[in-house]
């Protein structure tokens, strides 16, 4: 099952490659990581999906929680969270219907035409990671030239709110 | 010390190096075992000058952590050692990974190119941090001399505490020359790293009242014993219980071997009695130990959903990680065991003495098949013969330290030791060549302590340089290596499940141990016949001031009975 794990750790140099050596030297999966500092720059708020069994997810916040740099973590998919991620994908656009058919999956989705050149668009969306896989098979896969995502970042909803203590 | 606080105008002025050795100071530090090189050489002036410890130079880096490792072991006091940067560090890698995989409380310290080189494939320059951030509890690369002494300490603190492990800390050269105002921290608080203490009152409360409704009670006890110094807890909730009791091969010494509630070691060469009842038990009693693959064999085979099992240990992470308990207490296992004491004192409820009769009885049956027999008449000299002598001459009362392969099985099945840290070997990472240096980490600790090694000609010729150190520093180790000349474990799985085909596990070209024990000014002896192994080793354990090396000619044939193949279930032993 697909999990979502949020944490809080030292923004120290080398913070990162702790994380991601955890994940290839015990063999678990790792769809996505994103980083950055928060608020307090001396914090940084890590997003990292995963997919694995009960027990295999059970090991993977055990010993996230285990690494020295890690202050504090929650997996966001045992309650109400939200996840977003940022997509940027430039498409063929050329001749008036591929722009028009563009422009108007675009929209569909929610999306923004952030670049526009003579036969290209840079279309933007945010939404959950599902939302940008729809996306993706929804428009003519011919056309995509470039693809990059963030990876999801995830929030509790409410007063779910991952603190240092 | 006197001269590093006159020879700076400002006495709290001091150099990165003068703060190093201030720090090691400060955490009465008694040795240091290393080996210089550009990097420290700075730190290696200040140690020069200073008197508040002892360095040790050894004749391999990695002979350095070993010997640090053993020298924590049997002290339970955080071992440290100082090499060079790039192959100093390398070089100390399977040292740290041995020391690690055992939770071994261990500072290292570790040269570093100047910081402006770093990244520049500088001479003698590798990415330490990046290298040992798997085999390490936590490391540190020092970029400002400012943050030293803060990190020396935080670098004790997390070695020391929690699951103990190995805290390495990288210093650049120059950060080693830069001055700064030192001042040693008293105490330190980590946001991030909170070790936990003792346990949540309502699994106390459960685990007791799981062991007292035991009809088929096992305790098995580990290396956390140990670690946390409470074999004489474990003592009085095996006595007070009147349960049987098993040890793994990092918990051996944490309850007495020469009790009759203890059943011997268990695992994939544990007594038959010990596997058995692990298998069979009904509630299983685990005391800091984790289930590894060498102790239940496959979890798949030792599942049994009739079987309770109480799991206390100090790391979240190794409760349910290859088996699924039914009450986890997370806690330091000395605080737990004194909870679950005091608890199982004041309980009204008592064990079930008629159910645990019938459970002694069936052990007992289980202890008639003597596991551990072997040949006694043969003409040849049997290995178990060789511990079993030892164990005879030195009174059961000597620190044991051993390689690894068949004769470490062979000493920790037939060297019977009665205390805790006595018994010292690499159980997780199973590094052969630990033996020598382990052994001199060991007679450092402790002067006038009898030491012996238990060794094979293959293991100790990965570390014999320290042959040299031990001269050097009038070492009297006891070396009894059983000579096969074979990597003995090696060729009884080619005998076992590769149908004899002895793929270069034979030990061809040996030196003349005797020659080059004396070559390094020690004492050496060939013993051939099983009738000179008394006198032999007598006469080794007189020489109080030497060191002897023993070179028993073993029976190349011998097998460790009994043995768990790979895979299998803990009841599906091979017997002699």
């Amino acid at each position: 099952m697909r999990h979502i794990i949020s944490l809080l750790m030292e923004n120290e140099s080398g913070a990162l490659s702790r994380v991601a050596g955890l994940f290839s030297a015990r063999n678990y999966n790792i769809e996505s990581l994103t980083v950055a500092p928060t608020e307090d720059p001396t914090l940084s708020r890590m997003t990292i999906v995963t997919s694995g069994s009960d027990d295999v997810i059970e090991q993977i916040t055990k010993q996230l929680n285990k690494l020295v740099d890690v202050v504090s973590l929650v997996d966001l998919t045992e309650g109400a969270h939200i996840e977003r991620e940022l997509m940027l994908v430039k498409v063929r656009a050329k001749g008036a219907d591929q722009r028009e058919e563009m422009k108007r999956m675009a929209d569909i989705f929610r999306g923004r035409v952030i670049d526009v050149t003579d036969d290209t668009y840079t279309i933007e969306l945010t939404g959950p990671v599902t939302k940008h896989d729809a996306f993706l098979v929804a428009i003519d896969k011919a056309a995509i030239l470039e693809t990059v995502r963030t990876g999801a970042s995830g929030i509790g909803r409410g007063h779910r709110i991952l603190t240092v203590g | 010390m006197q001269h590093l606080i006159n020879r700076v105008s400002d006495p709290m002025q001091l150099t990165g190096a003068e703060i190093v050795v201030h720090c090691l100071r400060e955490e009465g530090v008694e040795y240091v075992f290393g080996y210089p090189g550009g990097a420290v050489l700075n730190i290696y002036d200040e140690i020069f000058k200073q008197d508040a410890f002892r360095h040790i130079l050894v004749r391999h880096e990695q002979a350095a952590v070993h010997a640090a490792d053993a020298y924590a072991r049997c002290t339970l006091k955080p071992g440290v050692c100082l090499v060079t940067s790039g192959p100093g560090v390398t070089n100390a890698v399977t040292g740290i990974a041995t020391a690690h995989m055992d939770s071994i409380p261990m500072v290292v310290i570790t040269g570093q190119v100047p910081t402006h080189a770093i990244g520049q494939d500088a001479f003698q320059e590798c990415d330490t941090v990046g290298i040992t951030r798997p085999i390490v509890k936590h490391n540190f690369l020092v970029s400002d001399v400012k943050d030293l002494a803060e990190t020396m300490k935080k670098a004790f603190f997390i070695a020391t505490t929690g699951r103990p492990g190995v805290v390495l800390v990288d210093i650049p050269k120059d950060v080693t020359q830069a001055v700064c105002d030192f001042e040693y921290p008293k105490t330190i608080e980590m946001r991030s790293y909170k070790p936990v203490g003792a346990a949540d009152p309502g699994d106390i409360d459960r685990a007791v009242e799981l062991i007292l409704s035991a009809k088929r009670p096992m305790v098995y006890a580990g290396g956390g014993v140990i670690l946390s110094g409470a074999a004489e807890k474990l003592a009085e909730l095996v006595r007070g219980t009147g349960y049987p009791c098993t040890n793994t091969l990092m918990g051996l010494g944490a309850y007495p071997a020469t009790d009759k509630q203890f059943v011997g070691m268990l695992g994939m060469h544990g007594t038959y009695e010990a596997n058995m009842a692990m298998q069979l038990c009904d509630v299983l009693i685990a005391v800091g130990a984790r289930f590894d693959d060498r102790v239940i064999g496959n979890p798949k085979h030792f599942f049994d959903p009739n079987r309770k099992i109480i799991h206390i240990d100090i790391d979240p992470s190794s409760i349910s990680k290859r088996v699924k308990v039914d009450v986890a207490i997370v806690g330091n296992v000395a605080l737990v065991l004194d909870a679950i004491n005091s608890k199982l004192k004041a309980a009204k409820a008592k064990p079930d003495a008629e159910a645990l009769a019938n459970w002694w009885a069936q052990i007992e049956q289980w202890r008639g098949r003597d596991c551990l027999k072997f040949d006694r008449s043969s003409p040849i000299i049997k290995p178990q013969a060789v511990v079993e002598k030892l164990y005879e001459v030195t009174n059961g009362d000597a620190y044991i330290t051993s390689d690894v392969g068949q004769h470490q099985m062979w000493a920790a099945q037939f060297y019977k030791f009665d205390k805790p840290l006595r018994w010292i070997n690499s159980g997780g990472l199973g590094t052969m060549g630990v033996g020598l240096p382990y052994a001199m980490g060991v007679q450092f600790a402790h002067p006038d302590a009898t030491v012996a090694c238990v060794t094979g000609e293959a293991s100790i010729q990965m570390c014999i340089q320290e042959l040299s150190t031990c001269r050097q520093y009038h070492l009297p180790l006891k070396i009894v290596s059983l000579n096969n000349r074979y990597m003995g474990m090696v060729r009884q799985w080619q005998e076992f499940f590769y149908g004899n085909r002895y793929s270069e596990s034979y030990m061809d070209a040996l030196p003349d141990f005797v020659k080059l024990a004396e070559s390094f000014g020690h004492v050496g002896m060939l013993i051939e016949k099983p009738e000179d192994i008394d006198g032999a080793m007598r006469e080794a354990f007189k020489l109080k001031d030497r060191l002897v090396f023993m070179d028993f000619r073993t029976d190349q044939t011998e097998n460790v009975y009994p043995m768990v193949p790979g895979g299998k279930g803990l009841s599906e032993m091979i017997l002699v």
